[in-house]
């Protein structure tokens, strides 16, 4: 451990190390870029339009248009703004929305960092993503911005609520924190179909603490945490918060889909690869999100409020006693000695 | 009461949103493909201005100057000679200054003047903007079937050609 960093052999770790980092990093990073412009393309044949199309064949290089652009674009700071916090806050979002995909299973073991309470560590990571909007709030030094900060994160720490609570009916039957046995316990039977009610549930926190419609009426262009960005921090925010729904929806395919498990064991459907399966799901699961953009009108916040405290809370938490409960009945309580 | 419950808890409402959008995914789209599909145009639009020929190729201007004297916009400037016949020894018209109205066309007594189909004129500059004789000869060469059209065969004056004579026509199915 305390070894020095000059030793060869270190070193060699540290490469292969910063290779496998870079082998997730790069797909999900160009993932996050064009969600957008997938985004667009869905959003826009459910309005009945066409969508991006002008730049490279069916528009497919618009991301790379729009990025140029911010780059190209001056970077504002508001006068009186706390500039190193307010550069900070975008490269926070960005790396605690990547950060999570350490502990993601690719296959059984396959992670870059197999922990053992790979779930806590998730959970963990999408509960700091909280910092990068207050911080923005805050160091924009704009009121506008702050207030929409306060509200932002009052609403991701309420949802961040249900979804360890989520967590935990999820984790009692698999007795393990550890991402690859949760995936594997579900080898017979996803556990979106017991848990369903919880998926959904998950579901629906998900997009609350990614700022994706319809949670995100702190988020709208001129009233939002964003108001004082422009250019590449800007840029760079909207970059984290597609990786942070990427990462989230990674984990609701680790928790509800199986993870990189195919549909069923059988035939040619093992063919692909566990990789393959899980950005599958994760992709079909970002698409829904869309899809709940284009049809569910913003909740205010006070709405937000009500569904994370009212609702979804009370509601996870019914189901964790559920569970328990469930697994008493039936003796399945994992790491307990059987009675008798 | 249990029904409005009931409808929240199974998100029956959400749901059917869902199922509503998921419709309209397949639905051909309603949005032109814009810049690659032009937008219908109505019979009789006004756009930009070309100066016509007669059946036999000789160009119909007689440079009467009266289109120069309607032109409420002051966008036509026209000098005449005389040789074998009357002819306009320069035509310009600033299209920069032209308010596309159509009077030179309704003044025009050989139906020289006609403004054609063609709405996309941008340029990048004022100069280009400024069509001498032949830019509007050229152009009516080009457009003559669809300017043609709207005078019919054997039509001297302008006031001839069958225009719609009050309200707004319907557009022509896309």
């Amino acid at each position: 451990m305390a070894e020095p960093a000059t030793d060869p052999g270190a070193l060699a770790a540290l490469g292969a190390l910063a290779r496998q980092a870079l082998a997730i990093l790069v797909p999900v990073g160009l993932g996050a870029a064009w969600f957008g412009y997938a985004e667009r393309k869905l959003l826009a044949a459910i309005q009945l339009r066409h969508g991006p199309s002008r730049v490279g064949p069916l528009g497919l290089l618009q991301p790379l248009a729009d990025g140029l652009k911010l780059v190209a674009k001056e970077t504002v700071f508001p006068v009186g703004s706390n500039r190193i916090v307010f550069l900070l806050a975008p490269i926070v979002t960005v790396a605690l929305a990547l950060v999570g995909w350490a502990v993601i299973p690719l296959g059984p073991g396959r992670a870059l960092a197999d922990l053992d309470v790979g779930a806590l560590f998730l959970a963990a990571t999408s509960s700091l993503a909280v910092f990068g909007v207050i911080l923005a709030g805050w160091a924009a030094n704009a009121r506008t911005a702050f207030r929409a900060a306060l509200r932002a994160a009052a609403r991701m720490l309420s949802f961040e609520v249900a979804i360890g609570l989520v967590l935990v009916s999820v984790v009692l039957p698999v007795g393990s924190l550890n991402l690859t046995a949760i995936v594997d316990a579900q080898q017979r039977l996803w556990f979106v179909v017991p848990h369903l009610p919880m998926f959904v549930l998950f579901f629906v926190a998900t997009l609350a603490v990614t700022d994706r419609p319809p949670f995100d009426a702190a988020d709208g262009a001129t009233t939002g945490v964003l108001v004082e960005y422009s250019g590449v921090g800007y840029g760079l925010f909207r970059l984290g918060r597609s990786a942070a729904l990427i990462t989230m929806c990674a984990l609701a395919s680790v928790l509800f889909l199986g993870g990189y498990l195919p549909p069923v064991a059988l035939g040619p459907v093992t063919w692909a690869s566990g990789p393959a399966w899980l950005g599958l799901k994760v992709s079909g699961l970002m698409a829904l999100a869309v899809w709940v953009r284009a049809a569910v009108p913003r909740y205010r916040f006070d709405q937000a409020m009500r569904i994370a405290w009212k609702l979804a809370v009370p509601a996870a938490l019914a189901w964790v006693v559920v569970t328990a409960a469930v697994l008493v009945a039936l003796g399945r309580v994992p790491g307990a000695v059987p009675a008798g | 009461m249990l029904d409005t419950a009931a409808r929240g808890l199974l998100l029956i409402d959400l749901v059917r949103g869902l199922g509503l959008t998921l419709a309209a995914l397949v639905r051909p789209k309603a949005a032109r493909a814009d810049p690659n599909v032009m937008a219908p145009q109505a019979p009789g639009v006004r756009g930009e201005p070309a100066l016509r020929r007669d059946a036999v190729g000789v160009e119909r201007c007689i440079a009467c100057k009266l289109c120069e004297a309607v032109c409420p916009a002051l966008a036509i400037t026209l000098e005449s000679a005389v040789d074998d016949r009357r002819r306009a020894t320069r035509f310009d018209l600033d299209l920069s200054r032209c308010v596309f109205c159509g009077l030179c066309q309704e003044a025009c007594p050989v139906a020289a003047i006609a403004l054609g189909p063609n709405i996309e004129v941008a340029t990048e500059s004022r100069e280009e903007l400024c069509y001498a004789r032949d830019r509007l000869l050229a152009t009516g060469d080009h457009r003559e079937p669809a300017i043609g059209a709207g005078f019919g065969p054997t039509a001297v004056r302008g006031a001839l050609r069958p225009h719609p004579p009050q309200g707004r026509t319907p557009l022509p199915p896309t």
